[in-house]
């Protein structure tokens, strides 16, 4: 048992699907606190730097305020505006009109009374009195953005800190929406393999003594009675060496080598025919000799199996199956129900069945698609409702 | 030989009319004339209106205000001492159009826009 809880869950594609949306939302979520908190702290430091800015401003234009004064009242003598090197400076009329400028803002807000604007911090004051007709007296200073620096600096160290902090959160939240899921399946998987390991025994029994008796001996009717417990006694076979391999495939050592793929297919139709026969399905197969595959020869076996055990349990009464093995090509198709071409891609899924009138976990082709994936095989399903299914294996090496 | 002298006569006078059109507009036959006998300069009360409206438009529109219903309240004088010597101003005799026109003369004369280095 210690090895069952040791055993590796894989989880479903929509399965998946629903854990990446999670993720998704979640990671979205995150990004849209994460931005609004960024920027709740950029404009609180910005607010900061022009507070103390702002000081200094207003004592730029009450100077600049004075001067203008002393023009206004002495303007027939000079009409020189004032200039100052730690700033430069605008005024405006009531109808917010330039009446002289040395800046290098071209639109300016005089709603406000200190903004930042590109790398440049304005200041807005209201004189006293309009000197030169001024009502507005704009001062402008470069920023050096020294503490846009520093909140840049804080912004990365801490949102790194918190995007951790909240993925770790993340992690611990998903395991927790995780796992009734994950028990709900580790406890089928070991309903089955707990029956699986009960099968083993009695079926190889049934099977070794079929065997061994005579059927030449027998008379029609006894024939059949064996023929008919020999097909259900291999079905059963069958089942077990898929549930082991889905259960056990992770453990199961695997022994690659060059496989005589025309020898084992030859075998492995004769091995159905029987069961092919109970429902009166016809084998028309062209194989090319000698054809060889690098794999895993137990693998490949259960691939076939279980392409050929659908072929047989999805074909009509007295259909047929074709099936053609050239080089790098394997097809096995049938005369059976076939499936509608959106359905294709949800077969290889796990438990899932389109026919429940036949029996069945609804593992085959899911064990299809994990052994083709560990080779390397392409698979390709073509398939047309009431005509038939065609599955082709294909290879590169 | 009087009909040559007649138009002669004639055209000295409608050139001495535009003339004097040309050198000496509204502003300066209806303003600066009275103005010259007043201690404060046009220039220095345009600059206390300045002060006081700020913009071209409100300047302009104190202005017609003022000219058209002068008194305490809204004149630029703030010694009383010269509103004692001089009184306040008359109501002005110009119409809406020529009021306007002397005014747009004594802003552009003064403004402060265009003039400053």
């Amino acid at each position: 048992m210690s090895a069952l809880r040791k055993w590796d869950i894989n989880l479903l594609q929509t399965e998946k699907k629903t854990l990446f949306s999670f993720l998704f939302l979640y990671a979205f979520l995150i990004s849209l606190i994460a931005i609004f908190v960024g920027m709740l702290y950029y404009n609180f430091e910005k607010d900061l730097m022009l507070q103390k800015k702002r000081i200094e401003l207003q004592k730029y234009a009450n100077d600049l305020i004075k001067r203008l004064k002393y023009l206004h009242y002495n303007f027939d003598k000079d009409q020189t505006y004032p200039r100052d090197k730690r700033f430069k400076s605008a005024i405006y009329d009531s109808d917010e009109v330039c009446i002289f400028s040395l800046l290098d803002s071209k639109k300016i807000d005089l709603n406000k009374i200190i903004y930042k604007k590109d790398n440049k911090i304005i200041y807005i004051k209201l004189p006293e009195a309009y000197y030169l007709g001024a009502m507005y007296v704009v001062v402008e200073i470069e920023d050096d953005e020294a503490w846009l620096k520093k909140v840049y600096g804080n912004l990365i160290f801490y949102g790194s800190f918190f995007l951790a902090l909240v993925l770790t959160i993340g992690y611990f939240l998903l395991n927790l929406f995780l796992k009734p899921m994950k028990d709900t399946i580790y406890l089928l998987d070991r309903f089955i393999k707990d029956t699986t390991h009960e099968l083993n025994t009695p079926v190889s029994t049934i099977l070794a003594n079929i065997e061994t008796i005579r059927k030449d001996d027998l008379d029609k009717k006894l024939f059949n009675k064996i023929r008919r417990i020999e097909v259900a006694a291999k079905t059963i076979s069958n089942l077990y060496q898929d549930l082991t391999y889905l259960i056990l495939h992770n453990k199961i050592i695997s022994k690659e080598e060059n496989v005589n793929i025309s020898k084992l297919l030859n075998e492995r139709v004769e091995y159905f025919k029987i069961i092919a026969l109970s429902k009166r399905v016809v084998f028309k197969t062209d194989i090319k000799e000698n054809v060889y595959l690098f794999i895993d020869r137990k693998r490949f076996s259960r691939l076939i199996d279980n392409l050929l055990s659908n072929a047989i349990k999805y074909n009509k009464i007295g259909g047929e199956i074709i099936i053609t093995l050239k080089d790098k090509y394997l097809s096995i198709k049938d005369t059976g129900i076939g499936i509608e071409s959106e359905k294709i891609k949800e077969m290889f899924e796990r438990y899932k069945r389109f026919d429940k009138s036949v029996g069945g976990f609804g593992i085959g082709l899911s064990i299809v698609s994990m052994i083709a994936k560990e080779y390397d095989l392409n698979i390709e399903i073509k398939s047309k409702v009431n005509e038939g299914t065609e599955v082709i294996v294909s290879w590169k090496k | 030989m009087e009909k040559i002298a007649l138009s002669l006569l004639l055209s000295i006078s409608i050139f001495g009319k535009n003339l004097d059109k040309n050198t000496t507009n509204i502003y300066e036959k209806n303003c600066v004339p009275c103005h010259k006998k007043f201690p404060i300069s046009l220039e220095k009360l345009f600059f206390r209106y300045l002060l006081k409206y700020s913009s071209e438009k409100s300047v302009k529109q104190a202005l017609i205000d003022y000219l058209k219903d002068p008194n305490y309240y809204t004149t630029v004088i703030t010694e009383s001492n010269l509103i004692d010597k001089y009184g306040l101003k008359q109501k002005t005799k110009l119409n809406d159009k020529e009021l306007k026109e002397a005014i747009d003369i004594y802003w552009e004369k003064y403004k402060v826009i265009g003039r400053l280095k």
